[in-house]
């Protein structure tokens, strides 16, 4: 256990080496750069940029320095928020992004648990179905058409929340959050349900049963057990897949997180703010793959690295 | 019974059900599945025959503008300029006056042809990927499989984004081709998975180890052997890709990243309807719903034909 966790920490390195190297090459093969505009510079100004910002140096120079920043963690300034070290620009946007995606996972993980155990004890009842069109609703939604709607309708007609507005933990978390989980609360319902239905037919819950456990014990702790197991497996997808979630929703609630700054650095070619947020998005979804799989195998005890 | 009646000589074959036919019958009992196959046929056809139509009977099109300066405003649904009711704008028209249901239709039209491209671009590149690791086995199956989990664990959005933002904005048609070619990249990785598991189960059986014996090629044995012996799962897996391609599509429009004007999708007109939400609501209404059925017959159709090819999968 110790040397596979080992094994894939050490190979988070290359990984992240490897993806920061696609980004910059993409943003290099791109025409253009990140100083031509509307308006074409003066020569002596054009050279005077390129030699602050060390563009007049052999490409493998700069692709060298841009790896030494990644490995060193230091990725420079921002060229959008002049002055602005990336890091900076990260230790703002990361809690942030963090908060509202923590928030909108917790909360797919107890509505949609809950609605798919209920709908797989209650299989083929009226309930099962109903909570499972829904699901299907839930997936099927678009959540830049959700959200707009749900501001439309509880911000905007019935005056209940605020539309757009950012200062931390507060009730304006709410619609961010909803819109957010929607989709995920569908799926992790489905899954559950799934999960239940065959545990429940298994012969450990038939035992658990027969030794005349109550029926709320056997739900809770013996076949949730089992029956999570897809939930967890789907998580570390799932975490990764919230991060494209979260730029959208941060776009239309106008949250200041990480994916509103990336979608800016990108319309503004601020590579090294790029660079930065790529690097961190790529190791966080990797260690939280890792935990996804650590967990795994505490809970399946079948399962061995 | 069956054994007996095969091995009589008869003048005409005797008539089996081969797997296809067992499972479109059983699709066709499923009612949430044919529900979604008509909706999606409707959508399908009206996105293809509307556009045209709506040309010849009121010269409307995707990008006309009204040339009366008093008609360049939104007007509601079924309301003529004059506040009446009018059958000339079913769906209302958007801030420049355009009629929203030539945008919808126009907008259906690339919306579907993005998850139908991607996901066939996305369907080669996993048959391709995935038979050769499977069928080679070994080493090269190992490295192979071991590329596939790297670039499982890389925030694909996020390089998508990069290359939509900085590559072919100048051309709509060049971010139009990027778009399919970046979403088909990123999507082929769970189909390399299973036609892989696939051919691993396949490649040891006889009918493989006959074709090799009468001197077939590896490429042989893998695109006419190995490959149509994998469809059914794979068949699947696609009809689930379409919907969730489409999805991705309208994501990236919706950041302004995908289609650009004056081509439409219902990713983008929702992007434009959301400016506007609190006035115009149907601006944002009519594309959204429109996607959101699709996407969810979409979805129906692909959980029915896994269920009707497998139906010990039933499950979910």
């Amino acid at each position: 256990m110790l040397r596979f966790i080992v094994r894939r920490l050490l190979s988070t390195v290359p990984i992240v080496l490897v993806v920061v190297s696609i980004t910059w090459g993409l943003i290099r093969m791109a025409p253009g750069n990140f100083y031509t505009g509307e308006r074409r510079l003066p020569p002596a100004v054009e050279r005077n940029i390129r030699e602050k910002y060390g563009l007049d140096r052999p490409w493998y120079v700069q692709y060298g320095r841009m790896l030494g920043n990644t490995v060193r963690g230091d990725f420079g300034n921002s060229l959008t928020y002049e002055g602005q070290p990336v890091n900076s620009i990260l230790a703002n946007a990361v809690p942030v992004s963090a908060l509202l995606g923590a928030l909108a996972y917790v909360l797919a993980l107890i509505v949609g648990i809950t609605a798919g155990t209920i709908a797989a004890l209650k299989q083929n009842s009226r309930y099962d179905y109903a909570s499972m069109a829904a699901a299907l609703i839930g997936i099927s939604l678009p959540n830049f058409v959700l959200g707009p709607a749900l501001v439309a309708w509880l911000a905007l007609t019935w005056y209940l929340l605020p539309p757009a507005l950012w200062n931390g933990f507060s009730v304006n978390l709410i619609l961010p959050a909803v819109t957010l989980s929607a989709v995920y609360m569908a799926y992790i319902a489905r899954l559950t349900r799934a999960g239940m239905l065959e545990v429940l037919r298994s012969n450990y819950i038939r035992t658990a049963r027969a030794k005349g456990l109550s029926e709320r014990a056997v739900v809770m702790r013996h076949a949730l057990r089992g029956g999570l197991l897809p939930v967890l497996s789907f998580s570390g997808p799932a975490l990764a897949m919230l991060l494209a979630g979260t730029i959208v929703v941060e776009r239309i609630f106008a949250v200041p997180g990480l994916g509103n700054y990336f979608i800016n650095a990108n319309l503004n070619r601020d590579e090294p703010l790029i660079i930065g947020i790529v690097a961190f998005v790529s190791i966080a979804v990797i260690l939280m793959n890792l935990l996804v799989d650590i967990a795994y195998a505490v809970v399946d005890p079948r399962v061995r690295y | 019974m069956a054994a007996t009646t095969a091995t009589q000589p008869t003048t005409e074959p005797v008539a089996g059900t081969s797997l296809w036919q067992d499972a479109w019958r059983r699709l066709q009992r499923n009612k949430l599945a044919v529900t979604g196959m008509v909706l999606v046929a409707i959508i399908v056809t009206a996105s293809l025959a509307g556009p045209p139509i709506i040309e010849r009977t009121t010269g409307y099109t995707y990008d006309y503008i009204p040339s009366e300066p008093e008609l360049l405003k939104a007007l509601p649904p079924f309301t003529g300029p004059d506040g009446s009711f009018s059958w000339e704008h079913p769906m209302g028209t958007d801030t420049s006056g355009r009629d929203l249901l030539a945008r919808v239709l126009l907008g259906g039209r690339i919306s579907l042809m993005v998850g139908l491209i991607s996901t066939f671009v996305s369907l080669m590149i996993g048959l391709a990927y995935g038979a050769t690791a499977g069928y080679l086995g070994g080493r090269v199956d190992e490295a192979m499989m071991r590329i596939v989990d790297v670039l499982y664990s890389i925030p694909y959005m996020m390089v998508v984004i990069v290359l939509l933002s900085l590559f072919g904005r100048n051309t709509p048609l060049g971010q139009l081709v990027l778009l399919f070619i970046a979403l088909g990249a990123v999507s082929w990785l769970t189909m390399a998975r299973i036609v892989r598991g696939q051919v691993i189960s396949l490649k040891n059986q006889e009918f493989i180890l006959a074709a090799r014996a009468t001197g077939v090629s590896t490429i042989g044995i893998l695109a006419r052997h190995l490959v149509p012996n994998t469809l059914g799962p794979v068949i699947v897996y696609a009809t689930l890709t379409i919907p969730s391609v489409m999805l991705l599509e309208a994501f990236l429009s919706f950041l302004g990243l995908g289609v650009q004007a004056p081509y439409a999708s219902w990713g983008s007109l929702a992007a434009d309807g959301v400016q506007s939400i609190a006035i115009f609501p149907w601006q944002l209404l009519f594309p959204g719903t429109t996607m959101a059925i699709t996407l969810f017959s979409m979805n129906f159709i692909g959980d029915g034909i896994r269920d009707a090819l497998d139906p010990q999968m039933r499950k979910s």
